[in-house]
């Protein structure tokens, strides 16, 4: 008896020493441990036919082996396993210098963006915004704004024609009209889009984009158009630019004002970008002209308002500092992926 | 507007530096545009008189010694032939700036700083100047356009800067007029409003004149077309003496650059600069028929103008005639027939007022401008047509030029040249502006601008000069008084009385931001293109002559021919941004537009197009392909909240089989596929290129909506892989249709397997698919699925001759 479990001590000791892998830990802990078919097990299923007298010796003697075995075996597979993850890790040994691969994030065009963040602080004043369409009427896009075939003012902007009544809009002041015509006071909108000059140069493109703003309710003054002024500009250049407003000309709005603001790359002293003067010019507005109320059925001595026209792509171009606004339009790649902000 | 400052001290005494008064005009509305010295490239050039002049041998050159008082005695070396010893000329010291000429010492060709120099051995320290080299014209000052030196007055002091003595001191203003404003298109305008600003008198120029005994016998004015012509004054000078104009008007005509013809026609150029009011000034022996006729010209007939060019006329344009013949071309340029000569011997001065709009047309029809059609085209008023006559007469006669007569003519329709009264609420003016300018600086705002106010509590009434056109309502006062006042009086406030309102996107404009980020997330580059596109961009597309495409709207006036279209598809712009990308070196890359097409219901419009906004992607590079595009459709579809089905379709500008036409709940709303390789090649693209278009208008339908919680499925959700083989030709799209058609429960098919090869037979391919099962009002049993499956395989089996792949 003490000589079968010797041997098989024997077996797995010399055994053990020849198990290479986990896999062949798992099959010699199934040839001796097995409750089965295992040499271990096979001993422990003979119990039955030791006499009653002997087979507490015989199970002690067996039992001893058996935890023992474990013990041994337990350990040879925790061995092999570790080697074998060590093995696996080494297999997978790379290069960790070599390029990343990312997927590629790509971004809106530069006046998308102007015009979101210029959407996103009106919005908060309770500016709707309406999108008027391109091609307009020669009513809409200057005589109901107070510009008549006969208008000098005409002569401001070279207009495309599609028709005798219809063009491409020079400005986004013509949506203003379908506004007031459809809407009732108060009025707060804000008009972005597409508008089309016959100019071709590096800062002037046929095509641009113009951001229209509109107020019309009652008791609306210049000092409110200031103070409006005043904020979106600190919200978009920094909250230590001024503004400053001075004359101008509109057939629209009357009085009408060209706006300032510091130069927020020198901070007013004076600098290449603002040509020393320490000012940019941003935008026109104006208190809109008693006339273009009455073209849309609006009582001027109920109701008066202000408006202001924002040009998307000089705004761009200043912030961005873009020194050529053909640019904009030619979907250079180049020139779209350094545009992220 | 071209403002010599000499000029305007004319009317105003001016007490600030050139800067103060650009200050001054630009706070209260008139941008300076540019400000410089007259001489601003000229500096240390002195007077110097030559105490000895010796000719260097062999050569035309001259060895000076020049004194140049307080700066010294100098040796300079000088080419010119009228150096001599005893004069005054002005010498340029070292260090000095000049203009450099040619070789022709005429062509300035820059600016040149003198140094010493060394000539055939001789030292100079310095240079004697001719006219050219210091910019000063004939015109400017006699003598200077001598190819040799400026001679200056013995009297000259010996030392002292020149710059004085030949007006190069002075300043030029160059201002910007806005279009409310052409009475400022003149340098009394310009004055006028100086001296609002400074608060100094304005010195209206002389009108004064007398008459002689002479007159042109039954001389008649008729204007056939007083719309067009609304006031035409004429007057008649006798003794008429054609000869050069004095120093002071050839001076400033040159500073506003009009070089000097003859006395006569310089007083009208003088007159046109000085009032704003072109005039013109007819031969009188030239006239036939001792009448003027204002009217229409007659289509076809002919006008021969004063430089030499026969011009052909329609009735549009207006034409100045005698008792016979056109004479001028009204508002634009005077007739060759009747043009001032040399033998003049008697004048007809005209000064009239033509519609601002016919001389605008008639100038831009026949490709004619003038100063004179410039200015009208700008809108001139008949205060100052009347005041412009007289001035004439009475620097006919201050320059000794003439006499003038007792013929006078004045045909107007009855407007009144006399100031208008205007009355106004001060309380209305305060409300628009938002503050309250006290009483007493609205009276002296009023008064600096010659409007004479008075105040009646809260009555403004004030007197407005017939050129003021501007000045009607409340409003326009409110503008006179804030430029006036300041802007910096305004206080910033935040619409104290007006009402709340909401704002901020809608949904519809919601979406399509979300669908441009999106569209960012899966890395694509938003562009932005012309909303017009050119006729060779249809060819491009190989569009046939019907497609809709090619009634697109055009341009009546366009920049040129390839932005002469409205777009009609975005595809065009889309294959040249590609096209431009790979010409610079970018391989690969995905751009998307949202941009409208217009879509004109008839041409030419008569009503407004059914302008749309249409989504376009391109990508393009090795890793591209017909999937990853349809990926893209999917990320929009997904993005929308809609769901997109495909089918196979062709066009003209895409790949034969890799094209799929969208459709949104069976409405079609847009393409995609790969470019077709022959419009490949044309454009030279060496890289695949897909394209996407989808309609954005059709889409919003459904799109744009407020998003609605769908609750999740009570029962569990069962899933059956199935593996089909089927004949080569059957589509995924076909069978999934055939499933979807069998069985209700259907929410999600996902083919995740195709195989062709040795286990199938040659004709066929196994399709492995993924199905999920939704139930609805009851939990599924394995019977239930099994029966759905056991449907579904038939009808693939009927329909798509499919088998269960064993």
């Amino acid at each position: 008896m003490n000589a079968t479990l010797e041997q098989i001590k024997q077996e797995i000791l010399s055994g053990a020493e020849e198990i290479k892998s986990s896999k062949e830990a798992y099959e010699f802990r199934k040839k001796f441990l097995d409750g089965k078919s295992g040499k271990i097990g096979l001993l422990m299923r003979e119990m039955k036919n030791i006499p009653p007298e002997q087979r507490a010796d015989y199970g002690k003697g067996v039992n001893e082996l058996k935890e023992w075995a474990m013990g041994i075996i337990s350990e040879l597979d925790a061995k092999m396993k570790a080697k074998e993850l060590q093995e696996r890790y080494e297999a997978e040994k790379i290069d960790i210098s070599l390029p990343a691969q990312r997927s590629e994030q790509g971004n809106l065009h530069p006046i998308t963006l102007i015009r979101n963040q210029l959407i996103d602080i009106f919005a908060g004043m309770g500016f709707e915004i309406f999108e008027g369409t391109e091609i307009e009427t020669d009513y809409y896009n200057f005589t109901a704004l107070n510009t008549p075939q006969d208008h000098p003012a005409r002569d401001m902007q070279d207009t495309f024609y599609l028709s005798p009544e219809f063009l491409l809009r020079t400005q986004t002041s013509a949506g203003q009209i379908h506004v007031m015509e459809n809407k009732k006071p108060p009025i707060k909108i804000l008009s972005p889009g597409k508008v089309f000059r016959s100019d071709d140069d590096a800062t002037h493109s046929p095509m641009f984009t113009q951001m229209e703003g509109l107020v019309v309710d009652k008791g609306i003054t210049l000092c409110d158009l200031q103070g409006m002024l005043d904020v979106f500009v600190k919200k978009i250049y920094g909250e230590n630019t001024k503004t400053r407003l001075r004359p101008s000309y509109f057939p629209f709005t009357e009085p009408s004002v060209e706006v300032d603001c510091s130069c927020f790359e020198c901070g007013g002293k004076g600098c290449k970008l603002c040509k020393g003067t320490g000012w940019i010019e941003i935008l026109g507005a104006g208190v809109v002209n008693n006339k273009v109320l009455e073209n849309c059925g609006i009582d001027p001595n109920e109701y008066s308002g202000f408006a202001f026209g924002i040009g998307i792509e000089r705004t761009a171009m200043l912030k961005y500092g873009i020194n050529n606004i053909k640019l904009l339009f030619e979907s250079d790649l180049r020139v779209l992926k350094q545009l992220n902000d | 507007m071209i403002t010599p400052l000499s000029w305007l001290k004319e009317y105003v005494d001016i007490d600030v530096t050139p800067q103060e008064l650009q200050d001054k005009l630009f706070s209260c509305g008139f941008e300076v545009e540019e400000l410089y010295e007259v001489g601003k490239d000229i500096s240390k050039v002195v007077v110097g008189e030559v105490l000895t002049c010796d000719a260097i041998p062999e050569t035309h050159l001259h060895v000076c010694q020049v004194d140049c008082g307080e700066h010294g005695q100098f040796q300079i070396c000088c080419g010119a032939d009228n150096v001599a010893a005893g004069g005054k000329f002005p010498v340029a010291l070292v260090g000095a700036t000049v203009y450099a000429t040619a070789k022709d010492h005429k062509t300035v060709e820059g600016v040149m700083t003198i140094g010493k120099g060394k000539l055939r051995g001789y030292e100079s320290h310095g240079m004697l100047c001719s006219g050219v080299e210091l910019g000063v014209s004939e015109n400017m000052y006699p003598g200077a356009g001598y190819n040799g030196l400026l001679v200056l007055p013995e009297d000259a002091q010996v030392g002292a800067d020149v710059k004085p003595m030949l007006g190069l001191d002075d300043w030029i203003f160059d201002i910007a007029i806005t279009a409310n404003r052409p009475d400022c298109q003149s340098i009394l305008g310009i004055a006028r409003e100086v001296a609002a600003v400074l608060e100094k008198e304005l010195k209206m120029p002389d009108l004064s004149y007398t008459e002689v005994e002479a007159e042109i016998d039954g001389f008649t004015v008729t204007v056939d077309c007083p719309d067009l012509c609304p006031r035409y004054s004429a007057h008649y000078v006798t003794d008429v003496t054609i000869g050069e104009s004095p120093l002071w008007m050839k001076r400033r005509l040159a500073l506003v650059g009009i070089d000097a013809i003859s006395n006569v026609v310089d007083i009208t150029n003088y007159i046109l600069k000085e009032l704003g009011q072109p005039m013109h000034a007819f031969d009188l022996s030239t006239l036939e028929g001792n009448a003027i006729k204002v009217r229409r010209a007659e289509n076809g007939e002919k006008i021969t103008t004063l430089d030499e060019q026969e011009l052909t006329l329609t009735d549009a344009n207006m034409v100045i005639c005698d008792g016979v013949k056109p004479v001028a071309l009204a508002g634009v340029m005077g007739g060759l027939n009747s043009e001032i000569r040399e033998t003049t011997s008697a004048v007809l001065f005209e000064s009239a007022k033509f519609a601002r709009d016919n001389i605008r047309r008639t100038s831009r029809a026949l490709g004619k401008r003038s100063d004179s059609s410039a200015r009208y085209e700008k809108g001139v008023d008949e205060y100052s047509t009347v005041m412009a006559l007289e001035r004439a007469l009475h620097l006919i006669e201050e320059l000794g030029c003439g006499k003038v007569g007792r013929t006078h003519a004045d045909v107007n329709t009855g407007n009144s040249v006399q100031p208008r009264e205007v009355k106004v609420s001060i309380t209305k003016v305060n409300n628009c502006l938002g503050i309250v300018v006290p009483n007493e600086e609205i009276m002296r705002i009023m008064t600096n601008l010659a409007l004479y106010p008075s105040i009646d509590g809260d009555i403004l009434t004030i007197s407005v000069p017939a050129y003021r056109e501007d000045i009607v309502t409340y409003q326009d006062v409110a503008e006179e008084v804030i430029r006036m006042y300041g802007y910096e009086h305004v206080v910033p406030a935040f619409m104290p009385a007006a009402q709340v309102t909401i704002g901020g996107l809608n949904l519809e404009q919601k979406s399509e931001l979300r669908l441009k980020n999106a569209l960012c997330s899966i890395g694509a580059y938003e562009g932005i293109h012309y909303s017009f596109f050119s006729p060779s961009d249809l060819d491009l597309l190989r569009l046939p002559e019907d497609a809709p495409e090619r009634k697109a709207i055009r341009i009546m006036n366009p920049i040129s021919e390839e932005l002469s279209l409205m777009r009609t598809t975005l595809a065009a712009s889309m294959i040249n941004a590609v096209v431009r990308n790979q010409k610079k070196g970018n391989m690969e890359g995905r751009i998307f537009e949202i941009g409208n097409v217009f879509l004109p219901y008839e041409l030419p419009l008569t009503r407004y197009p059914d302008e749309k906004a249409r989504l376009c992607v391109g990508i393009f590079g090795e890793k591209e392909s017909f999937y990853t595009m349809k990926g893209i459709a999917e990320k929009v579809a997904e993005t929308l909240q809609v769901s997109f089905t495909y089918e196979a379709m062709q066009n003209t500008f895409l790949h034969p089989y890799q094209t799929a036409r969208v459709l949104c709940e069976g409405k079609e709303v847009g393409y995609f596929g790969k470019l077709a390789y022959d419009i490949a090649d044309e454009c030279d693209l060496r890289i695949p290129v897909y394209l996407m278009e989808l309609d954005l208008k059709v889409l919003s339908a459904w799109y744009g909506k407020k998003p609605v919680f769908t609750p999740l499925p009570k029962f569990p959700e069962e899933q059956r892989d199935l593996a089909l083989v089927v004949s080569k030709e059957i589509t995924c799209g076909e069978i999934e249709a055939v499933m979807k058609d069998a069985c209700k429960y259907i929410t999600k098919i996902s083919l995740f397997d195709i195989y062709e090869g040795e286990q199938v037979a040659a004709d066929k391919k196994s399709m492995a698919f993924t199905v999920v099962f939704t139930p609805k009002d009851e939990a599924f049993t394995t019977e239930s699925v099994d029966a759905f499956v056991k449907k579904i395989l038939k009808q693939l089996n009927k329909n798509c001759g499919a088998e269960l792949r064993s």
